[in-house]
Order: C-alpha cells, then sequence, then structure tokens
C-alpha cells in the first residue's frame, strides 16, 4: 500500500503541481480560470494538475455558482515537515499552557 | 527490521519556571491537572501503569509510566499507533526538573523512531532537503 509520504512526493514531484500547490499558498482561494491565467497551459490541464492534488489532499474546492474556487490544503504537508521541528513546536506551545496553569494555582 | 534502517527522532524543549519544583510536579503528575495543559488522561504516578493521553484531534496516544522520582524527573512512553509510516510512532517523554535559584528549570526531551520508516525513504529525503525547506516556509504552522 503506497503511503501518505509517497503519495505527497510524487504529487509535488511535477513542477507543474508545485507551482500550483506554490501559487495557492502564497495568493489563498483561485478559480480555475484565475490559475490558467499563469499557468502557461490549457484549462483542462489546469483542472486534471487541480484533480491530482485533491486527491493527496493537498488543496480542497469550493462550488459557487458556475465557478469552482480552489484552495491550498497546508495541514496535508505534515507528514513531510520535520518531525523535530514539529514536536519542538508542539511542547514549546504546551509549556506555554503550563506556564498559564502554574500561574493560576496555589503555592 | 534492523536497527540502521529506523530513523531515530529527538526533540528538546527547555524552560525556566518562576515556581518551585513540587509545584511544577503537581501540574506534571495530576491527572486534572494534566488536563489543562497537555491532553485528557487517566494518568496515575506509578511506574508501569498504562495510560491513554487523548488529543483534541480525536488521535489516542498509548503511554506507560517508566520513571517516578518526585519533584525531580518524570519518564513515560509516548506511542502512536498508526497504519501508516508517516504518523507512526514509538518514543519516550523525559521531564526533568531541576530546582534554580528562581524556580524550577524544566527540561523535555522526546526521542524515539518511526517503525514503519523504510530505507528508501532516507535516500530519497536528501535530494528533496532542499524542496522540503521551502514547503516548511510556505505551510508556516501546518503541523
Amino acid at each position: 500500500m503506497e503511503n501518505t509520504e509517497d503519495i505527497l512526493f510524487r504529487t509535488l514531484a511535477d513542477p507543474t503541481r508545485r507551482a500550483i500547490f506554490g501559487r495557492l499558498c502564497r495568493e489563498g482561494e483561485l478559480t480555475v480560470t484565475a490559475l490558467t491565467a499563469q499557468a502557461g497551459i490549457s484549462q483542462p490541464a489546469v483542472s486534471k494538475h487541480l484533480g491530482v492534488l485533491k486527491q493527496a489532499g493537498l488543496v480542497r474546492d469550493r462550488h459557487e455558482g458556475r465557478q469552482t474556487h480552489y484552495s491550498a490544503e497546508r495541514a496535508a504537508l505534515a507528514p513531510l515537515i520535520d518531525w523535530t521541528k514539529q514536536m519542538t513546536g508542539f511542547w514549546e506551545s504546551r509549556f506555554d499552557d503550563l506556564e498559564d496553569l502554574l500561574k493560576r494555582m496555589d503555592q | 527490521m534492523s536497527e540502521t534502517s529506523k530513523e531515530v527522532l529527538t526533540a528538546v524543549v527547555e524552560r525556566n519556571m518562576p515556581h518551585p519544583p513540587e509545584k511544577v510536579w503537581r501540574a506534571l503528575t495530576q491527572p486534572h491537572l494534566i488536563e489543562e495543559w497537555l491532553m485528557k488522561n487517566d494518568f496515575q504516578p506509578v511506574v508501569g501503569h498504562r495510560f491513554n493521553l487523548r488529543g483534541e484531534w480525536g488521535g489516542v496516544l498509548d503511554c506507560e509510566v517508566l520513571t517516578i522520582e518526585p519533584n525531580r524527573k518524570l519518564a513515560y512512553s509516548w506511542d502512536y499507533v498508526h497504519e501508516d509510516a508517516a504518523y507512526d510512532l514509538r518514543s519516550v517523554v523525559t521531564l526533568t526538573l531541576t530546582p534554580t535559584d528562581t524556580g524550577t528549570h524544566l527540561r523535555m526531551e522526546q526521542s524515539g523512531f518511526r517503525p514503519g520508516q523504510r530505507q528508501a525513504y532516507g535516500g530519497a529525503k536528501l535530494g528533496w532537503q532542499q524542496f522540503l525547506e521551502k514547503l516548511e516556509q510556505v505551510a508556516g504552522k501546518a503541523g
């Protein structure tokens, strides 16, 4: 069975898909039309790439009227992000809450 | 699986807290207090006691108390069993308290490995390092 990392690596190995995902991360929600304007490829090709990104959980779509709006699902990158940094961030924020608790506690 | 194919993971967080070790110890070992800063739990300060930490995201961690040295040191296992190697984790969390002039120096060390980690990933990872660093910048608080 292909695991999450494999799927993410394979999906983002394609430079066009990476560019589309990068734009959605930087610019927020965009329509296929807006994405096609800068992608340098046809609208059906952009739609196909968006479909692959969606299957990998990297983008989500929202239908509004005749338009579909796409946005980046950044949390999907979590398995690729350095574990140590992730856990350090987790414990830093837990320690923030621990300090708040200690302030509220009696001696 | 051989020892070399496992990716050893270590995270360390240290902080000085303006509270005596006895008070910090209570916050680390009383279930209703642990819940306030960490997660819902059925912790007991007894070596060998098995308990769960339940995250708000729905995940459940399997834990076992390994060390209890009141006001000084607490260690428990911190395992997350998942069929996907990207999430599966076996680790140990060690919390060490050292008294200081102003309170307590608290040190957290979590170390472990992902049992499902495949060797191929290690090689693939090198080529992807730069790209991943960029992704991390983009992703910000994705974790």
